[in-house]
């Protein structure tokens, strides 16, 4: 079920927004538009939506109208046009009181610069969404303890702001978010000013917590890298429009146009590509009765050289054979299973390349793909590697 | 020579003084009240500081000044505040500060409010700016002038010129302060459903304290100032001293009292100051 469904999203930066409408309807550019009214698109039509327990990337280079999306859905940028549907409810018809509801309970927002209070404590900050929601004192503390722990800041709770490191400061962002357990966690760039060490360890932690909670994350990001890291789904962002919505493994694979392809093609494809996405399905298997001859007939008219034996009834590898042991076989009058090798690999349809790289060096064989229930589902060869990785 | 001709020669004072007449006549209630709260807010300084015994004053001060200064400033507070009462000045400087203190509070019940408010609505600081501006370039024996002729002779306008004169800085920097808290703690603030109030007392009010701080120091000073000035119109105290003592051209009064004020001026300026700035965050 989609939690968040955004539809024609549009947001103009300027004097009379509403006029500057019209020429956004009819397809005017970005830049035509600031040329002949000096007025700026941040975003134009925008149209997604994200599921329930998703996180859902959105990624493009800087101006290309990230922060204005997303502070568009609770509203700390009010859209000109569009409607941001959240459970069915269109926030944007929300009065004051309601608008305040939604943001007291349903969505909390980790800035790029954190956003604390330097004014208060560790914990008092955390506590901030509580306090404003009413809770007494006791329940804010305990709750906020227990968030701060979970994000990993046990003892930190009476700090000032000033004495954190830039990753704790974000941590402390985080936990402020979470205490409120909100249904919606909004992250604009939050690990953008860290440093690349601390960036991994959070972007660790987060996917660590995210298994847990299962929260709807729309998470803001310039880097590809991380887009792919974290996102279940990326949506490309350029000039203030959508590009591309996809997985990541798909965007790699079927780049909606060139600027895509340029945006993916420093990216490390290793850590992103599973071995279902490179695997060659087609593979010629038999059983192992077959009569070597007959078996040399398939692999020549298919034109590769290996085969592999599977077992009928469930779909299991049993081992590999390559055409010359065939040849053997037909010459010494020896049967499939008793030259077959089964000293093969064999991974799971989702592990990534960047590990079958290690295991394709230590053997001499196709690697075997198999599915949830080990069944045989395709074979990746060294080359096939090679080719993924450019 | 030419003479300025009589003929253009119109009274304009008497027209003011009958508008001043009028005023205080017609808007009576109006004055009586300010009167009045002037005389509480006074009348209840006095009290407190003549009912502090001196030597509780002075452990008072060497305390604060140890505590935000450090002991060697502490001593020397201490050090001062004694002069002054070996010099037998001890019951004017209370007045002093009394008036003083009046002033400054009134000062910042007003000031505050009308900085926040001039923050948030931009017409209100568009009048409130040139107001301002014109308080802080006038001289401030000009205040002497509507305090005496809206209240007559006394203490009361002596505490209201102080007041006004020591209005602007409080005023200036309260809206300075709140202006400049940074636009992401606001937006952190209202992205977790903050009222505007409640964004106000949570956030941008002690966000803005430290700079606040410096304008209550700086009101304070001018109160210090203008207080001297209106003991012409009636304030007692130390400026009453110095007063005297140019009428009488007495050196040795002129200079012990006006040592004492000097004494008073440092004390109350580093002592606000530093508590200022205690409050930074960063
Ligand atoms: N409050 C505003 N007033 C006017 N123009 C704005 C405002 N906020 C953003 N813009 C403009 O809208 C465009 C998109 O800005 P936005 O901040 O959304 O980009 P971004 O993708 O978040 O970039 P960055 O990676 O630098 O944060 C930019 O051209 C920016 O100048
Ligand atoms: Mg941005």
């Amino acid at each position: 079920m989609s939690k968040i469904r955004v539809e024609n999203l549009t947001k103009i930066f300027g004097k009379h927004p509403k006029k500057i409408l019209q020429n956004v309807e009819k397809g005017m550019t970005r830049e035509e538009i600031f040329k002949m009214t000096g007025q700026t698109v941040g975003i134009s039509k925008v149209n997604f939506s994200v599921n329930e327990g998703e996180t859902f990337v959105i990624m493009g280079l800087s101006g290309s109208g990230k922060s204005t999306l997303i502070r568009c859905l609770n509203l700390l940028n009010k859209p000109t046009a569009g409607k941001i549907f959240v459970d069915d409810e269109n926030i944007i018809d929300y009065d004051k009181k309601e608008l305040r509801e939604f943001r007291r309970n349903k969505i909390a927002m980790v800035f790029q610069h954190f956003g604390l209070f330097s004014h208060k404590t560790v914990i008092e900050n955390v506590e901030f969404g509580l306090e404003v929601k009413g809770l007494s004192k006791e329940e804010r503390y305990d709750i906020s303890k227990e968030t701060l722990q979970a994000v990993g800041l046990k003892g930190w709770e009476n700090f000032r702001i000033s004495e954190l490191s830039g990753g704790m400061k974000q941590r402390v962002g985080l936990a402020r978010a979470l205490a409120n357990d909100p249904e919606i966690i909004l992250m604009d760039e939050p690990f953008s000013a860290l440093d690349p060490l601390i960036r991994r360890d959070m972007h660790s932690e987060l996917l660590d917590l995210q298994s847990k909670m299962k929260k709807t994350i729309v998470f803001i990001t310039h880097d590809v890298n991380e887009a792919f890291k974290l996102g279940d789904r990326v949506a490309v962002l350029k000039d203030g429009e959508i590009v591309q919505i996809d997985t990541p493994e798909e965007i790699i694979e079927n780049p909606a146009n060139d600027y895509i392809k340029n945006f993916v093609r420093d990216i490390d494809r290793s850590r992103i590509l599973k071995a279902e996405n490179v695997m060659k399905k087609a593979a010629i298997k038999f059983g192992k009765a077959l009569q070597p001859k007959i078996a040399i007939t398939l692999l020549e008219e298919a034109d590769v050289d290996y085969g592999f034996i599977i077992q009928r009834e469930t779909s299991k590898l049993e081992g590999i054979i390559t055409i010359d042991d065939l040849a053997l076989a037909v010459k010494q009058k020896k049967t499939i299973e008793e030259l077959m090798h089964s000293d093969y690999k064999a991974v799971h349809k989702d592990v990534y390349i960047k590990e079958i790289i290690e295991i394709a060096l230590d053997t001499k064989y196709p690697i075997a793909v198999l599915n949830d229930n080990e069944e045989f589902i395709g074979r990746i060869h060294r080359g096939t590697l090679l080719k993924a990785l450019i | 020579m030419f003479e300025f001709p009589q003929i253009f020669e119109f009274k304009i004072g008497k027209v003011v003084e009958s508008f001043v007449e009028w005023l205080t006549i017609n808007y009576a209630g109006f004055f009586d009240s300010i009167k009045t709260g002037i005389l509480f807010v006074l009348l209840k300084m006095q009290m407190i500081f003549e009912w502090i015994p001196w030597f509780v004053i002075i452990g008072i001060v060497f305390l604060v000044g140890w505590k935000v200064k450090g002991l060697k400033s502490g001593i020397a507070y201490t050090i001062m505040l004694f002069l002054i009462g070996v010099m037998g000045y001890w019951d004017q400087m209370i007045m002093t500060i009394s008036i003083v203190l009046a002033a400054v509070i009134i000062s910042l019940v007003l000031g505050i409010p009308l900085g926040i408010i001039s923050a948030y609505k931009k017409r209100v600081d568009i009048i409130l700016r040139p107001m301002l501006d014109a308080m802080q370039t006038m001289p401030s024996f000009v205040y002497l002038i509507p305090a005496i002729m809206l209240f007559g002779l006394g203490m009361v306008p002596a505490v209201f010129a102080t007041t006004i004169y020591s209005l602007p800085p409080v005023i200036r920097l309260t809206t300075l302060a709140i202006n400049s808290v940074s636009k992401e703690m606001k937006e952190a603030s209202q992205s977790f459903g903050a009222t505007p109030l409640q964004t106000l007392i949570k956030v941008e009010i002690p966000q803005a304290l430290p700079t606040i701080m410096t304008g209550v120091n700086q009101t304070t000073m001018m109160a210090m100032a203008m207080v001297v000035v209106a003991s012409m119109i009636g304030s007692k105290g130390l400026g009453y001293s110095v007063l005297i003592a140019i009428n009488r051209t007495d050196i040795a009064m002129g200079f012990e009292s006006g040592l004492s004020i000097v004494f008073l001026a440092i004390i109350i300026d580093r002592l606000t100051q530093s508590i200022g700035t205690k409050y930074k965050y960063d």
